[in-house]
This record gives C-alpha cells, structure tokens and sequence, in this order.
C-alpha cells in the first residue's frame, strides 16, 4: 500500500513503549455499585473460606475447604475427594471453562470486567490510590510533581497500604492447605514449614508488583484470555458500546446550541476515558483494552442526565444490534439477545457434566479392594505340594473412621488365605481385616491352593462389616508350576 | 531497523518500519519498556547464578560456583539425613531380641523393609529378585516352607552369620553328601532312585532300594527320607528338590553329589543388616516359629553321613 499523501508523525514512536499510567476518576452508577458488591462477595470467599469450620468427627480435619497435600486428601464441606478421584477436580475445571464459554458467548468480557482477580485486586489498588492520594487530577499532578520528601512520604505510605494487602493476599491463599488457626499462630512464632513463608512471599510480591503496578498491562499484553474470548463471543454477544450512529458528530454543548442539526449528542468531554481503568476510549470502539466494566457506561449515564440528553450513549449492546441500531431499527429487549442456541447448547452442557459430577458423587462406593499378584516368583510349590501365590492387597476405606472389612476369595475351591499379619494356621476362605479411617491399607495375603489344583482365574471380595456392608471386588489370577 | 520514513498506516495510527516485502509492509508495534527491562533483569540474574553455581564446562571439570554447591554434595547431606532418621529404629532393632521382633508390628515392618534393601544389594546374585532361587543352579527358593537348615528367624540368622559350607569358619554349617560312585553298582544306584521316587510318590516302591537305602543314607536322610536339618539333608519325601526331582537329577545327585555353599555375611554386613535381612527371609511366607530348643545350630557336625 503506498500513501499519495504521507502524514507525519509527530510523536515517533521507538521500539519499546514506556506505560501510560491510568488514573481513572471516582464515578457512581448502577455498575460502579454491581463491581463493589462483586468484590465484596469475591475477597469475602477468598479470604473467609479457611475460617469456616465443618465437623466430620475425629479422624478427619475440621476445616471446611481444605486441600490436604501431605495427606493427599481435598476437603471442600461435606464431599472429600481422594487422588484416584481427581476426574472431579478435572470435571470441575472442565465446567469454569464451558462456563467461561457459556459467559462469553452471552456477556462478553464479563469475566474481565467484574470476576477476575486481577480485575478485582487492581479495582482494590485504585480504591487504595483515591484513599490516599485523592482522585484523578490530584493524582495526575502529584505524579507529575517531583519528588519531594511529602511526596515520599505520601508513596511509601501508599505502597505500605500496598504491601498490607498483598501479604494478606498472599498469607490466605497457604490457609487453604493446611488447618487455618494452627497455621497461622506458626507463621508468625515462625514454626511454619520454609514453603509457606516461600509462597507468601512469591504471592505477596505478585499480588504488589500485578496489582499496584502492573494492572491493566497484564490484560492488554500477558494474559491469553482476551485472546481466546474473540474466539467464544460473536455478533451476538453483549459488549460495551459507544452508539456512535447517536453520538457523532460529537462536539460541546456550546457549539450543539449554536448548531442543534450538525451535532450528535456525545459532548466531547471525555468522563468516558477519565473513568476508564485501562484508559480505553471506547468511542474507538471495542478494543483488547476495554475489559467491558461498564463504568464508562455510569459515567456517561451521569453526563446525559445533566444535559438533559437520553441515557444509555454508552450502553450493552451487541454487534448485530448496533449494525441494526445504525439502520434505524429500534432497540431490542437483551434477554433477547442473550437467550439463543449456542448459549442454551454451552448451557445444557455445563449443566450435563454439573449432574455427571454429582451423580457420580452421590454414587460413589466408599470400600475399594485391589489386587496385584506377585510376579517374581509367581508361585510357590510346598512341600506337601500344594502351591501358593502371594498378592499384595489394597484395601480403601474413604470413610472417615477404622471400619473391619471382611475378605474372601471366591471361586478358587479348597483354597484358604491368611495375611502377612497371621499366623499360617489360621488360615482361612474369608479373613477380617481392620482398615485405619480414610486410608488405603496395603496388606499382603497368602493364597494357598489344594495339590493339583489348575491355574485359573478367581475373586477377592470384600465387605465391609458395617451398617453399610459396602462390598467391591477383584478378579486376579492364580498361577501353578508350568500353567500361566 | 531500517530506515523510516514517518509514514502512518491510516487504519491503526502505526508508524511503518520500512521494511516491505511484496508490498506487505511491517508496521512499528513498541513493546512496552517494562518488557525490555524484565528481559535484562533476566540477563542479571544468568550473570549471577553463573558466578554462584557450576556452570561452565571445561576439559576437565566444569567451573565450581561461589557457593560451592554439588549435586553430589546436596545428595550426601540428603542421605546423611536419612541415615540419621533410620538410626532410632536401628537402635531398637538391635535391643529387641529378633525372635520377638514380630511381636512390634510396626517394628518388624521396618526390618522386613530394610532387609528388602540389603537383600537387593546382597543376595539377589544368588537367590534370585524375588528370592525364589534356582533349581537349575541349586540356589534354594526362601519363598517355601522347606527348609535345609532350618526356617525359624534365629536359624536363618545363623546362616547368614557364619554360611555354609564356608571355609575358615569353623561354626559354619557344615555337611557332606559321599558320591557312591564305585560303592554302589549300577543296578543298585537304580534301586535307590526307585526308592527315592517312591518316597515322594512318584512310584512304586523298591524293596532293595529300601534296603540299601536304610543302610546308606537313612544316617542323614532319616529312616523315611523325611531329611534332617543338623545336617542340612534335605527331605526327600516332599514335593520340593533343589537340584530337580526326576531319575536322572536323583542319579546325578547319588554318583556325582552337588553340595550348595553359602558365604558368611558377619565380616561384611554389621549385625542390624543381617538381623533385617532374617526378618525379610522370614517374612516371604514360609518362615516358621521359633522354637526355644527346637534345634541347636552350634552342634558340631560329623563328616561322616
């Protein structure tokens, strides 16, 4: 593409860019009051959910999330979830990301602009800023200012406010594994284990360096969800939209009142971008920067009531509306636009695999029996020439207390078995075993076969002696001289 | 970067580079600053890491590092810890008398893991990974409830203690089975092996095999070949043969006898090892009781059978 008529640039730009800070101005609205009530509610879980306590009796911890690693257990109220049962944690995360899907596809970026914790923690930093700083043109001007020893004072203050926050950020995330009120009295006599000061210390510095200073950097250049959401949304899914159709021309009330016919009603003064968190202009359109808060929607809302103009120049609209807006069609109710196919199809999806998990979990066994025979040797002729195999058993009892299991083999006639904690004397077709609560017992048991008896395939069983007489079972083999 | 000439591509307000191939042209998208410093923060901390850890190498070894850290280095304080953490359970399982090791559970089981240890250091050259020996090679399988010289915890001490057969010891168990080589003729080699079978119930039986049976090798096999652990002579009665059970291996073992030998592990292993290592043996499934005076390993043994 040649140019016939180069412009010129003023600015120019070089290879790397130094930021633009943001200093988004303080607003009110309907928004600004949903994102409060959003953070409320999400910093509440973050940091309240170690403190909640949830009784499930001696052998089990008390906390009510809790993601045991030492003991390999994951504790979330009353559902506890073991290794092998991980598919329910890969359920889980397979739902968040349909639900971003689902999300996405009806709302946009709404995600960015409300749940996301780095969302959230920078929306915390800005409020940190307005608290000590004051708003907008005060903190333009104290940045600008050079740096006397008030202004040092006044950011090292500012910056301990700062810290303040990202150790507590990070001192709630290590409460999650392990037993919050324990952990925390050993963190600061400074009996807690070096890895929870490490990663307090790595959170701490993350949330201070991504929350107070990097902020809106880290959606526009490091984070790949803005780049996968243009993927999920189309032309009808919701965004933040600058009616330009209404707004354009833009120009000053002044100059509207002299010439009412050539102007739009945007009034060119720019509470959209003062208000914005990344410092997007949304009258260039939906951009990467703008992760759809909707504050500019407040700001301009405000603006229009006092010039006595129609609200909503800034609004939610989708692609296809706004084409249709431009067309002169009028505006369409959202649930309208947001109830369709694909985001009932992501919906039933989300909602199938949500029951699976809960099916799955009501139905889960909480007795587990596995077997694996000894290879080396496979078997052992006596000397009365009867032939034994030794396996080496796994008995799983999930529940949060010692239970008896009984084993026995079935099939397999005239063998008898005992364990590596019997006597050979005593052994037996079933044997009772004492399982510890919420472990898995590795026992070693001894089958011993009558004399020519075939090599063939057999059952171990077990029950266990409860109320609940929970019963699994495991097909393995028994080998003989020359017949594997 | 090449030359630019301060045009603005109109759509996105980007300066061009100035670089053009078949009129695709590359537009100046500024990484921003911080970037650039995270990269040279990067290249600071390469600079130290390789003035404080071995990096470099050379002909003969690499450079050392400031810190001196190996990895060989972090591995023997490793294992120095875990040696000190074992020591406790060493400590007690040289004070528990091993006939009563099993009665601590827990106990026992860290014997019978630690005996799993050395046995795979130890004695898997012979014995076989999992201990089941070899029939070809006459190296005895633990797994079973037949035992030469005995299976309770404190004879299979013994054993590893002082071998067999093991020359310079003089408490070594110690016995010989005579070739009858040119003592016995062909027909009555035959009638001892057919006595031999018959013993087992692999056929029918032999009335001068019995006879010379009682004669030559009932001193040491027992009147019914039921064997006799003083003298590690095996029982012919069962299901078990070391050296194989049909004709030809009973014939072999008559005319030209095969006698294992087992080197004694009280100069090489300290006395903990060997006591795990018998608890580990007798743990395989065919350990027996121990007995007070079931037999007394230190009885001298005649050469004669």
């Amino acid at each position: 593409m040649k140019n016939p008529e180069p412009q010129l640039h003023h600015s120019p730009l070089g290879t790397y860019q130094a930021r633009t800070k943001v200093h988004p101005q303080r607003i009110d609205g309907f928004f600004r009051r949903f994102k409060w009530l959003i953070m409320l509610v999400t910093l509440g879980i973050y940091y309240g959910t170690p403190w909640i306590r949830w009784d499930r009796g001696p052998y089990a911890p008390d906390q009510a999330v809790l993601i045991d690693l030492a003991n390999r257990r994951f504790y979330m109220f009353n559902i506890e979830i073991w290794p092998h049962e991980f598919y329910f944690v890969a359920g889980l995360l397979i739902m968040a990301g349909i639900g971003l899907f689902l999300v996405t596809s009806m709302v946009g970026r709404a995600w960015c602009g409300y749940a996301c914790p780095q969302t959230v923690w920078t929306d915390l930093f800005q409020h940190v800023d307005r608290f000590v700083d004051g708003d907008r043109n005060k903190r333009m001007r104290l940045d600008a200012a050079p740096w006397t020893a008030g202004k040092i004072a006044r950011r090292l203050f500012k910056w301990s406010i700062y810290l303040l926050i990202a150790f507590a950020t990070g001192g709630a995330w290590i409460l999650y594994f392990a037993d919050a009120p324990t952990l925390i009295a050993e963190f600061f006599t400074l009996d807690a284990p070096f890895v929870a000061y490490a990663t307090v210390f790595i959170l701490t510095m993350t949330t201070f360096i991504l929350g107070g200073f990097m902020r809106e950097q880290v959606c526009i250049y490091m984070c790949p969800w803005p780049r996968i959401q243009t993927a999920m949304m189309d032309e009808k899914s919701l965004t933040v939209t600058y009616k330009e159709w209404r707004g354009e021309p833009r120009g000053s009330v002044k100059k509207a009142l002299r010439n009412p016919d050539e102007y739009g009603d945007c009034i060119d003064c720019n509470q959209c971008v003062a208000v914005c968190p990344t410092g997007w202009d949304i009258r260039k359109g939906p951009d990467i920067s703008c992760i759809t808060c909707a504050l500019c929607i407040d700001a301009c809302d405000r603006v229009m009531d006092e010039v006595g103009r129609p609200r909503g120049l800034i609004d939610y609209l989708t692609l296809e509306d706004s084409q249709g807006e431009t067309r002169g069609q009028d505006h369409r109710p959202t649930w309208k636009k947001v109830l369709r196919p694909r985001s009932i199809l992501y919906f039933l999806v989300w909602a199938g695999i949500g029951l699976g998990l809960l099916f799955a979990l009501g139905a889960r066994s909480h007795t587990e029996i596995a077997a694996a025979p000894d290879r080396n040797p496979p078997y052992m002729l006596m000397s009365d020439g009867s032939v034994r195999n030794n396996y080496t058993l796994r008995l799983r009892n999930m529940e949060a207390r010692p239970r008896t299991m009984r084993v026995g083999i079935e099939g397999l006639e005239g063998a008898t078995m005992w364990s590596e904690t019997m006597n050979n004397e005593d052994a037996a077709r079933t044997i009772e075993v004492d399982v510890p609560a919420d472990a898995t017992r590795n026992l070693r048991v001894y089958v011993r076969s009558l004399w020519g008896t075939p090599a063939q395939d057999f059952t171990f069983s077990v029950t266990s002696l409860d109320e609940q007489a929970e019963s699994d079972a495991v097909e393995t083999r028994f080998v003989t001289p020359g017949e594997e | 970067m090449g030359k630019s000439d301060n045009r603005v591509d109109e759509p996105t307000g980007t300066e061009f580079v100035g670089h053009e191939w078949d009129g695709i042209e590359e537009l100046n998208t500024p990484l921003p600053r911080w970037w650039l410093y995270t990269f040279y923060a990067t290249v600071v901390w390469a600079l130290v890491y390789v003035i404080l850890f071995p990096a470099w190498p050379l002909i003969e070894k690499g450079t050392e590092g400031v810190l001196g850290w190996t990895s060989r280095g972090q591995l023997a304080e490793e294992m120095s810890v875990a040696d000190q953490a074992r020591a406790s359970v060493r400590e007690e399982i040289a004070r528990v008398p091993l006939e009563r090791l099993s009665d601590n559970a827990p106990l026992m089981q860290q014997a019978v893991a630690g005996g799993r240890a050395a046995f795979q250091v130890n004695c898997v050259q012979c014995h076989g990974s999992g201990a089941a020996g070899s029939q070809d090679l006459g190296y005895p399988n633990l797994n079973d409830d037949d035992w030469l010289w005995g299976g309770d915890i404190r004879a299979i001490e013994y054993t590893l203690v002082h071998g067999i057969r093991q020359p310079g010891d003089p408490e070594t168990r110690q016995s010989i089975m005579p070739s009858f080589q040119g003592i016995l003729d062909e027909g009555q080699v035959n009638a001892v092996v057919d006595h031999v079978m018959s013993l087992s119930g692999q056929g029918p039986s032999n009335a001068a095999g019995a006879q010379l049976f009682e004669q030559n090798c009932s001193i040491c096999h027992g009147p019914a070949g039921q064997g006799m652990r003083q003298f590690g002579a095996p029982n012919l009665s069962d299901a078990i043969w070391l050296r194989g059970g049909d004709r030809a291996d009973i014939r072999a073992q008559i005319l030209d006898p095969k006698m294992g030998m087992m080197p004694k592990w009280e100069d090489r292993l300290d006395p903990v090892t060997i006591q795990m290592l018998a608890a580990y043996v007798h743990s395989l499934g065919g350990g027996e009781d121990f007995v007070e005076v079931a037999e007394d390993p230190e009885v001298e043994v005649d050469e004669e059978p």
